[in-house]
């Protein structure tokens, strides 16, 4: 059989079309098992559209105030301790001022703030750099504003480490459920894998239950836990009183966590008129 | 049309084939999957009863679990209404895991009593799958006994 260029292109392009039409007919036709009002959020939920925690640096007084609420967090959601930095992984730990705000401190500070440790977790920034370089989608913005992870997802890339300029983020270099405690491990939290990031992730599963995150619950009022987009929330009404910092915010990433450093606990809150 | 060496050739071809298929001959009509019709219907009048029923539950939970993976992580929707209109909570550890208890060993008493073997890995491992959600998914303590 003999055939010209003009009748080989022809066939070339519509066996091209063919293919992809036909792949692209495939995938669409393909229906799942569950149909989409077999699915529901739950019904006690706590809902908001931007979540952010307010933390009042002069009511976490003791370290062990710290603490609590460090292991709260890390206990309930199987965070290993390999008890060195390098293998470190870690949702909500504290550094001194000097790090925590780089560029803030001066020398005439006052000696005890220079020391105290603040408390630092993930920002879940409305402009979050980590989202912007996943190539999986593995991290992602819910609509509620938490900064999510879907660990099924995370290929180990570690394009998020390097991108979060606040270091949220934690590699698994290690099994992590060689650095816990058979005995202590939450049930009803799965631990991670070997090779995939992990961070704070707003305790989105009580969330879903209806309760705060546990570092809020554990801090005796020193972090404040609310939707910023509301302004009758009481982490709104305390912004609108009280002067805070936010975590490198020259940077443009939209931290929603924010601190309240000098002066004493807010003594009058006002209200919406 | 001639082949040089046919004989050989071909001889050899249905040694390789033989070889290569092997596999499938030695393990046809061998499988540990047991299925009893009598566990079912025990399981359902103990009021035991898995979210959807058996006959769908055996071929699809891989669909089902990866479409409640994708639901609860990505939606953030975590009930489930079943086709009996019961509602669950969208959780592998946390609903599955609560009959499903024993991935190793024997389900349940249950299953002990009738001597069959239903178990995730018995069947896993008959079929040669190797689902690595328990990599983080803790599966429950297995009752020795
Ligand atoms: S703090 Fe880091 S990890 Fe958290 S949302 Fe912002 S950029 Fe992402």
């Amino acid at each position: 059989m003999s055939m010209n260029r003009r009748e080989f292109l022809k066939i070339a392009g519509i066996s091209t079309i063919a293919g992809i039409g036909g792949t692209a007919l495939a995938i669409g036709l393909r229906k799942g098992v569950l149909d989409a009002a077999q699915t529901a959020p739950d019904t006690g939920a706590l809902t908001g559209k931007r979540w952010g925690i307010a933390i009042d640096m002069n009511k976490l007084k003791s370290e062990e105030n710290i603490k609590r609420v460090t292991d709260a967090c890390h206990s309930i959601h199987n965070v290993p301790d390999f008890s060195n930095t390098k293998d470190e992984v870690k949702w909500i730990w504290t550094e001194t001022f000097e790090h925590s705000f780089p560029g803030q401190e001066h020398k005439f500070m006052p000696e005890d703030m220079k020391r105290k440790p603040f408390l630092l977790l993930c920002n879940h920034c409305d402009n979050p750099a980590c989202v912007r370089v996943c190539p999986t989608k593995a991290t992602f913005k819910r609509k509620d504003g938490i900064v999510m992870q879907d660990m099924h997802r995370c290929i180990g890339c570690r394009f998020c480490m390097a991108a979060c300029p606040f270091g949220a983020r934690s590699f698994n270099y290690r099994d992590p459920r060689t650095g816990l405690n058979p005995e202590k491990i939450n049930p009803e939290f799965p631990t991670r894998t070997k090779g995939v990031v992990e961070k704070c992730t707003f305790c989105y599963e009580r969330l879903a239950k209806g309760i705060k995150p546990a570092c809020v619950e554990e801090s005796n009022g020193a972090l404040v836990f609310g939707d910023l987009d509301d302004p009758a929330s009481e982490i709104r009404r305390i912004l609108a009183s009280k002067y805070t910092i936010r975590r490198k915010p020259e940077l443009g990433t939209e931290p929603n966590i924010y601190y309240i450093i000098g002066g004493n606990d807010y003594a009058v809150v006002p209200e919406i008129k | 049309m001639k082949i040089y060496d046919g004989g050989k050739i071909f001889v050899g071809l249905i040694i390789f084939v033989g070889l290569v298929t092997s596999p499938f001959f030695f393990n046809r009509g061998k499988s540990n999957i047991v299925r009893d019709p009598k566990a079912a219907q025990m399981m359902q009048s103990m009021g035991l009863q898995c979210v959807e029923p058996k006959a769908f539950m055996l071929p699809n939970h891989m669909q089902l679990l990866d479409e409640w993976r994708d639901s609860v992580v990505r939606k953030g929707n975590r009930l489930y209404k079943a086709s009996d209109g019961k509602n669950y909570v969208m959780s592998f550890q946390n609903t599955c895991m609560n009959c499903h208890s024993d991935k190793n060993e024997s389900c349940n008493a249950c299953h002990n009593n009738l001597a069959i073997k239903h178990t995730c890995d018995g069947c896993h491992n008959s079929i040669a799958v190797k689902p690595y959600c328990w990599d983080c998914h803790i599966a429950p303590k297995e009752k020795k006994s």
